[in-house]
């Protein structure tokens, strides 16, 4: 599938609502655990169920990481909200209505700021509201019934929902990608986009290029990863542009993506009758939230991915890539951190070793920085020894993936590998010289080439000391002597 | 207000509920009637009042986040019409 | 027994004159006896309530601090869930519905104050009626006239307590369904202010209307039961964190200096002359007793059933969505699909009462009608909420009819819902307003050979509930009315 083309006349307008489970503990409105993986309806309390004369009664938790969203996207908090209810059924929506906010949202007009190949853009956040979460139907289980599952039902949500700023799949990814690196920031949202938690509907539409009105517009439902997005929206471009150019119209449509295919198909056609009857829940009061109330919580709010980037850049002296590479998630930008304090070690050797050493082997090995069998603590350890000139860096190399392997635990893991496997580097010059000594006698050939103008040999035998050495020799003493020796 | 046959089933649809003809034929009458006498209110200078959406001004009061409940899967399925291994089970829903 | 008050019932518990076994055996055998005419109780609970008498003569042996209503019985309107006794609601939706769970009255009348519950009374459908005509499991009929209808939507509540077949019972108030059944039956009925009693496990008709409450032989009795019902419930976002009243203690402040307002448009065209006469005339009781009496205007009244009849439907529509088939309740037998089994479960399991009432509710909150129906009626409830306001910074309590007139016959006005619904005209309003407002027995109009109740109603400024029952047990110190019972239920 080609992408849209600069030269195209089509121009793709992209807007997207992401729902985002909140890391309560309980639901919204009932008390029970808002945990994944349980058998199922074991986590359905009556509220959860709808069963009759149960009433909703609102999470604190819920309300405090919605505003901590809408301040850390620089929008306004309402202080005053309200929820309503939205109609439909279906099976696994207990009530006949979803508990939402639609007048008077929690949180209305922010922005997050993305870039694509080097370009900045602003995306506006048109609003970003609390809902409960629904059930599961699982239509595979059974040849000719639908079987529900209600544990999901009142797990708390916020709707974010964009202005239709993107202009490209590549832009919308982006958008989402710093959405859901903010949320797992902010320690609002888990993030796992296989369990649902973080979950996302493309509305694209395509005009042409120039055109102020839009287009009618699609919108892909449920998209359950980074790539997937990728793919659905660059799909329907191209499939609305390809339904425009043959002459034909665009049906505002509710649209499902197929991994499989790579390919959306539609779901249901937009009916006169998705008339969602909205009117505020009148078994809920309106939410009030003061200034002193969001005040405190903006002052509580952790250090942000822009915020940290900048920091580590000033700070630590870190390139402008190796910056955003260790603050892409916060555990990690963390993890660096306790590595520097913990080290006492230059800041930049500290980010080599965590972004390339540490990074690449959890990245062979399908695990994140959660994941690392090798804690902070214990590779400032290892860095500490570079430092103070107990080991080389090359040996220090050998040491990590002993580490990495588990072969020694705790923090003092680097110093026990070395100590048992004698990696302790040779910083005597005595014993140095003596194995330059022994390597020159026995490369009378080579010697005699190096002196008659042959430079390149020098990494020959500094190669050959420590060889001699076993790779203990500090090197800067091997350079020093050899030079000298080599000299004559 | 009169409502027509055609209106009536829209609603009974958005309501899921069966209407055959001629109960819709009631409903046309019931329902206008019904209308006539709240159609009173259309009549009202509310401009500049606020809907009084509950009777006893109070805000929403907030519970703290903590998970109490336990599972009563089985004294909740004892109700239901049909269940199967812990779901709850519906006719096919066709997508 | 069952002619004496709760006071006196309790006092001769204390002392041992009968047990509350006994006293609860006497209730059941009434019922046994005697239901059959007025199909007052969906569901007879005699095992539960005589083990819980049981339990409240061992507490009696035992002593200490007791509680006013313990031993008592009495019997709990099926809107109520409690916990492993069917709960319907009077439809055939909920037939089958055992409920796993108590609602906070039940389970501060039974549990905590310990009166035994008799059983789940009669009710119009999810408490959609003003006759209990609604009802899947039959009309009740009045014990005044058993040809006439006993009021609704606690139809069951008020004539198993006319009809001393409990010695009070629970009802529940959305447009008038406690105060127009009590007045109907020559009772005392009241629905304190909203967000007084907890709606937890009180199905819901329309929440921001529905208030729970007593209806009972006397104001005094119904200051017992109330005491025991109210109170702050976590599990209720909209009940009101207010410390407790003792309404008993309160009844017997003097009347003196008392201001009563009686409001022009309620005694305006439409009100059957005997039942102003009465009213009027129990409004000269009370200046006799100390109190003044004002003229007020609450301009505003007479968009009540209106604004009501928006608002209710509305939020009914929405509260019975719920009853999908789904997860408990009817669910029509061999429906092929899913929307088939969705609208057939609820055009089975549903009255037309019910239906007519989701239909309009559906309509006026759909696309196109939101602003011109429901927020223009939420509006007009915000005008009469403030006629009542200032009413209330000249007066202390509002006093007029309950209703427009009497009991009507049994189907006399099943075929017209408008006029069905004209029946609230005067009780509908503290509901929108959330006013605490009561009814009580002040005379009796004769109608074919036979005496029929006339209601006087009282509202007052939120919260004053233990003011409305002080002037109702003045008034009823003076007058005998609430003492009268129908004849054939001595
Ligand atoms: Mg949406
Ligand atoms: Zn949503």
């Amino acid at each position: 599938m080609d992408a849209i083309v600069v030269d195209s006349p089509w121009e793709a307008v992209i807007g997207l609502e992401v729902h985002c489970q909140l890391s309560t503990h309980s639901k919204i409105f009932s008390s029970a655990t808002a945990a994944y993986g349980a058998e199922p309806n074991t986590q359905a309390c009556a509220v959860d169920l709808g069963m009759p004369g149960v009433l909703p009664v609102f999470n604190a938790e819920a309300l405090r990481m919605a505003v901590m969203f809408g301040l850390a996207i620089d929008a306004t908090i309402a202080e005053r909200c309200m929820f309503d209810r939205k109609h439909y059924f279906y099976p696994d929506l207990p009530k006949g209505y979803q508990i939402s906010q639609w007048k008077l949202p929690i949180v209305s007009r922010g922005h997050l700021d993305i870039e694509v190949d080097g370009v900045a853009k602003r995306i506006d956040i048109t609003r970003a509201h609390m809902e409960e979460d629904a059930g599961k139907s699982l239509h595979d289980a059974y040849p000719h019934m639908t079987g529900i599952d209600l544990n999901r039902a009142g797990t708390p949500l916020i709707e974010i929902v964009s202005e239709p700023d993107m202009r490209s799949a590549a832009e919308a990814v982006a958008y989402l990608k710093k959405l859901h690196q903010l949320v797992v920031y902010l320690g609002i949202c888990d993030g796992n986009m296989q369990e649902g938690n973080f979950r996302c509907d493309a509305n694209v539409s395509v005009r042409r290029r120039g055109a102020a009105g839009f287009g009618t517009r699609s919108e892909t439902k449920n998209v359950n990863s980074f790539r997937y997005v990728e793919h659905a929206i660059e799909y329907e471009i191209n499939r609305q542009i390809e339904v425009l150019e043959s002459g034909g119209k665009v049906v505002q449509e509710t649209r499902q993506f197929d991994p499989g295919s790579g390919q959306t198909r539609t779901l249901r056609v937009k009916e006169d009758a998705d008339d969602y009857r909205y009117f505020p829940d009148p078994d809920l009061l309106p939410v009030i939230c003061e200034r002193e109330t969001i005040d405190a919580i903006r002052a509580a709010l952790p250090e942000l991915p822009e915020a940290k980037r900048e920091r580590f850049q000033r700070d630590y002296g870190l390139s402008a890539y190796d910056a955003a590479t260790l603050t892409a998630e916060r555990a990690l930008a963390e993890y660096y951190e306790q590595v520097v304090t913990a080290s006492g070690a230059d800041a930049k050797l500290c980010a080599n070793w965590v972004s390339t050493d540490l990074l690449g082997a959890l990245n062979k090995a399908g695990q994140d920085i959660a994941g690392s069998p090798i804690p902070a603590v214990a590779l400032a350890g290892l860095l500490k020894r570079i430092a103070d000139g107990t080991i080389s860096g090359k040996i220090a190399k050998d040491v990590f993936e002993a580490m990495y392997a588990g072969e020694a635990h705790g923090d003092g893991a680097a110093d026990a590998i070395i100590k048992a496997r004698g990696l302790v580097q040779i910083t005597d010059t005595s014993a140095i010289e003596a194995a330059v000594d022994k390597v020159l006698a026995e490369n009378p050939a080579q010697l005699e080439q190096y002196r008659a103008g042959k430079d390149r040999l020098f990494g020959f035998f500094v190669g050959q000391v420590m060889k001699a050495t076993r790779g203990k020799a500090n090197p800067a003493l091997v350079n020093e002597l050899l030079k000298r020796k080599l000299a004559g | 207000m009169a409502l027509d046959l055609q209106q009536i089933q829209r609603v009974a649809k958005l309501a899921r509920l069966d209407v055959d003809p001629a109960r819709a034929q009631r409903y046309a009458q019931e329902l206008g009637a019904i209308l006539e006498l709240v159609d009173r209110l259309q009549a009202v200078d509310t401009s500049g009042v606020e809907p009084l959406l509950h009777p006893v001004g109070m805000v929403q009061r907030l519970r703290a986040d903590v998970a109490t409940e336990s599972d009563h899967r089985a004294a909740f399925q004892a109700v239901a019409p049909a269940v199967d291994s812990g779901l709850y089970l519906v006719p096919k829903v066709i997508e | 027994m069952h002619e004496k008050s709760i006071k006196e019932l309790s006092a001769a518990l204390r002392a041992r004159e009968f047990s509350s076994r006994e006293l609860t055996q006497h209730f059941l055998d009434r019922i046994t006896a005697l239901d059959a005419r007025l199909n007052s109780f969906i569901t007879v609970t005699a095992q539960r309530a005589l083990d819980q008498a049981d339990a409240a003569d061992k507490r009696f042996a035992t002593g200490g601090d007791l509680p006013r209503m313990l031993g008592i019985p009495i019997a709990q309107k099926d809107i109520f869930c409690t916990q492993g006794v069917r709960s319907s609601c009077g439809s055939r939706m909920l037939d089958s519905f055992v409920a796993p769970y108590d609602a906070t009255v039940v389970h501060k009348l039974h549990a905590e104050a310990g009166a035994p519950m008799l059983g789940k009374c009669n009710m119009d459908e999810f408490a959609m009626g003003s006759s209990n005509e609604t009802s899947f499991y039959g009309p009740v009929k009045n014990p005044w006239d058993t040809a006439r209808v006993p009021g609704g939507s606690s139809g069951g509540s008020a004539a198993a307590v006319a009809a001393s077949l409990a010695a009070a019972a629970t009802a529940t108030d959305t447009g008038g369904s406690i105060r127009q059944p009590a007045a109907l039956t020559g009772l005392t009925g009241i629905k304190p202010t909203y967000g007084r009693v907890s709606r937890y496990g009180m199905i819901a008709f329309a929440s921001s209307l529905d208030q729970g409450g007593v209806i009972a032989h006397s104001a005094e009795d119904a200051a017992c039961v109330l005491g025991a019902m109210v109170g702050f419930d976590e599990r209720d976002s909209t009940s009101v964190d207010r410390p407790s009243e003792d309404y008993v203690a309160a009844l017997d402040k003097p009347l003196a200096g008392l201001r009563i307002g009686l409001p022009a448009e309620y005694f305006a065209e439409g009100l059957d002359a005997a039942v102003g006469d009465a009213v009027r005339a129990a409004a000269k009781v009370l200046e006799e007793l100390g109190a003044r009496c004002t003229e007020v205007q609450l301009p505003h009244s007479m968009l009540s059933v209106p604004a009501y009849y928006v608002i209710a439907p509305a939020e009914a529509s929405s509260n019975l969505s719920r009853y999908d088939g789904v997860r408990y309740g009817y669910r029509a037998a061999n429906a092929g699909t899913l929307e088939e089994m969705y609208r057939r479960s609820r055009a089975e399991g549903f009255g037309a009462e019910v239906q007519r009432r989701i239909m309009i509710g559906t309509y006026v909150l759909s696309h196109g009608y939101y602003d011109a129906y429901y927020l223009q009626a939420q509006k007009v409830r915000h005008l009469i909420a403030e006629d009542f306001a200032r009413a209330f910074e000249q007066v202390d309590v509002l006093l007029g009819p309950t209703t427009a007139d009497v009991a009507f016959m049994l189907g006399e006005k099943t075929g017209d819902p408008v006029s069905m619904y004209l029946n609230d005209i005067y009780t509908i309003a503290a509901n929108l307003a959330g006013l605490p407002a009561m009814s009580l027995p002040c005379g009796f109009k004769e109608v074919g050979g036979h005496e029929l109740p006339i209601g006087l109603q009282l509202m007052g400024p939120h919260f004053e509930e233990a003011r409305l029952l002080n002037v109702a047990h003045q008034y009823q110190q003076a007058t005998d009315w609430h003492r009268r019972r129908p004849a054939g239920f001595e």
